[in-house]
C-alpha cells in the first residue's frame, strides 16, 4: 500500500472547494457585496461629515468585514454535511483537524482575502490617510482568518441544526470580540498617532490561539454531529 | 479480519438490535437483511466507527477499531446512502477529489478506467446535478475501483442501478472477494454474487 500524503489530502480539498466556488460564484461574491454595502451606508446614514466620518470608520469598516464573513459561514461545512462528503472526510485515513484546517483556509480565501483587498476602495470613502488604510488592510489580514477559525467551531457545532444560520450568528459573535476589539483598536491607534503595535500583536495572538485550539474543537463536534 | 462482538445499537428510546456477533475472515462477504428500520444503517456506521455502539465492540485484526483509526480508514470504503458527489462538478473532478482526500492523489487515466468500467465514461463532461439517480450512483461506485481498500462497507449499493450495473458490481465484489477483500452490505433485492455469502438477518 503505497503511503498516505496528508499533504494532498490538504491540497485536494482546498482544490475542490475553490473550484466549486469557481462554479457557482454567487456565493463569494455575496459576501463581499454585503460588505460593500454596509460599508457604504454608513456615510449615507450618519452624515457627510469628514471628522466624524474618520473617527468612526475603523470601527463601521471592522464590524461590516466581520458581519460579511459571518455570512458564509452557514455553507462552511453544511454543504458537505447534506451530500455526505463531510462522512468520507471524517473516514479520509488523513486527521480530521488537517482536514478542518483545509477547509478554513478556502473559507478564508473565498470570503476573507476579498474583503482584506477590498477594505482600501471602502477606506478611501471614510477619507482615511494611507497609512491608517494600510494598516487598516493589515489587521484585517492578520484578523480575518483567526474570524474563519472561530467560525468554524459555530458552522460545526450547528450541523443538521434547524435555522443554523441564527444560531451560528448568536454563538460566534460574542467570540469575535477580542478580534474586533483588537483589529479596530490597531486603526484607531494609527488614526490617533498612536503605535498600533500592542493591539496587532494582541491580534497575531488571537489568531495563533484560535490555530491552536479551534480545529481540534471543530473535529471534535463534527464527529459528534455524525454520530 | 473484522470481528464484531455483541454488537448493541440505540436511537433514541428505541432498541434496534442487540447481541449481534460475527467475525469476517478475508475472502467473505456478510449479507444485511431486515425490514425498513430495523438498524441496517446503524450497523454499517457502528463497523465503520462513525457512531459508536451502545455496547459491544468491533475489532480489526484483534485490535479495537477506535485505537487504531487513521490505520483502519485507509483500509476501509464505505459508501452510505449519500453519493458524497458534489453537484456542480463533474463525476471526473468528483473522483479525483475523492482520491486527493484519501492522501493517494491518482492520475486522469486511472480516474477515466474506473468510470468506464463501471459503464460511467459516457458521461464523464457532465456535471454530476445533470445526472441521474443511478448514474450518480455509478459514480459513487466508481470510487471503490478508484481507491482499493480491503474492507467494503456498502449502504444500499444496488439503489437505483440498473441490471446491467448491477451485474458489473457483482462482478466487482466478486473480484474484491477474490482478492482476499472483506464485503459487509445491505439490499433489499439479491445481489447474485458468485462467492458464498454469509447472511445476518436483523429483525
Amino acid at each position: 500500500m503505497s503511503s498516505v500524503s496528508a499533504t494532498a489530502a490538504f491540497r485536494g480539498i482546498v482544490r475542490r472547494d475553490l473550484r466549486l466556488a469557481a462554479r457557482r460564484k454567487s456565493e463569494p461574491l455575496f459576501t463581499l457585496g454585503f460588505f460593500v454595502l454596509v460599508a457604504s451606508l454608513f456615510p449615507l446614514g450618519v452624515g457627510p461629515e469628514p471628522e466624524l466620518l474618520r473617527r468612526i470608520a475603523p470601527g463601521v469598516l471592522w464590524v461590516a468585514a466581520l458581519l460579511a464573513s459571518m455570512l458564509a459561514l452557514g455553507r462552511m461545512l453544511s454543504a458537505d454535511y447534506e451530500d455526505g462528503t463531510l462522512e468520507q472526510t471524517v473516514l479520509a485515513p488523513v486527521p480530521l483537524q488537517l482536514t478542518v484546517c483545509a477547509k478554513v483556509l478556502a473559507h478564508w480565501l473565498l470570503s476573507g482575502l476579498p474583503l482584506v483587498l477590498v477594505s482600501p476602495l471602502l477606506a478611501l470613502q471614510y477619507g482615511l490617510p494611507a497609512d491608517v488604510i494600510a494598516h487598516l488592510a493589515l489587521s484585517l489580514l492578520i484578523g480575518t482568518p483567526a474570524l474563519s477559525l472561530i467560525g468554524a467551531i459555530a458552522a460545526s457545532l450547528t450541523l443538521g441544526v434547524r435555522g443554523a444560520g441564527v444560531l451560528i450568528a448568536l454563538l460566534v459573535l460574542p467570540l469575535y470580540v477580542p478580534t474586533l476589539v483588537f483589529g479596530a483598536g490597531a486603526v484607531d491607534a494609527v488614526l490617533a498617532g498612536l503605535s498600533p503595535s500592542g493591539n496587532l500583536s494582541l491580534l497575531g495572538a488571537v489568531l495563533i490561539l484560535t490555530l491552536l485550539f479551534a480545529p481540534p474543537a471543530a473535529a471534535a463536534a463534527i464527529r459528534i454531529s455524525l454520530e | 479480519m473484522l470481528d464484531a462482538t455483541d454488537l448493541e445499537c440505540v436511537r433514541g428510546t428505541r432498541r434496534l438490535f442487540k447481541g449481534v456477533s460475527f467475525r469476517l475472515v478475508p475472502g467473505e462477504c456478510l449479507f444485511v437483511q431486515g425490514p425498513n428500520g430495523s438498524g441496517k444503517t446503524s450497523l454499517l456506521r457502528i463497523l465503520s466507527g462513525l457512531a459508536r455502539p451502545e455496547r459491544g465492540e468491533v475489532r480489526w485484526d484483534g485490535q479495537a477499531i477506535g485505537s487504531i483509526g487513521p490505520e483502519y480508514h485507509a483500509l476501509l470504503a464505505y459508501c452510505g446512502h449519500a453519493n458524497a458527489l458534489k453537484e456542480d462538478l463533474t463525476p471526473v473532478e468528483n473522483l479525483q477529489a475523492a482520491a486527493a482526500l484519501d492522501g493517494r492523489p491518482s492520475t486522469l487515466e486511472a480516474v477515466r478506467e474506473a468510470l468506464d468500467a463501471f459503464g460511467a465514461g459516457a458521461f464523464h463532461v457532465l456535471p454530476v446535478r445533470a445526472l441521474s439517480q443511478g448514474q450518480k450512483r455509478r459514480v459513487a461506485l466508481a470510487r471503490l475501483r478508484l481507491c482499493a481498500r480491503r474492507l467494503w462497507l456498502l449502504d444500499e449499493p444496488l439503489a437505483a442501478l440498473d441490471a446491467s450495473a448491477q451485474t458489473t458490481f457483482a462482478a466487482m465484489v466478486d473480484r474484491h472477494l477474490a482478492g482476499a477483500g472483506i464485503a459487509v452490505l445491505t439490499s433489499h433485492q439479491p445481489v447474485g454474487l458468485r462467492a458464498p455469502t454469509r447472511t445476518l438477518s436483523l429483525s
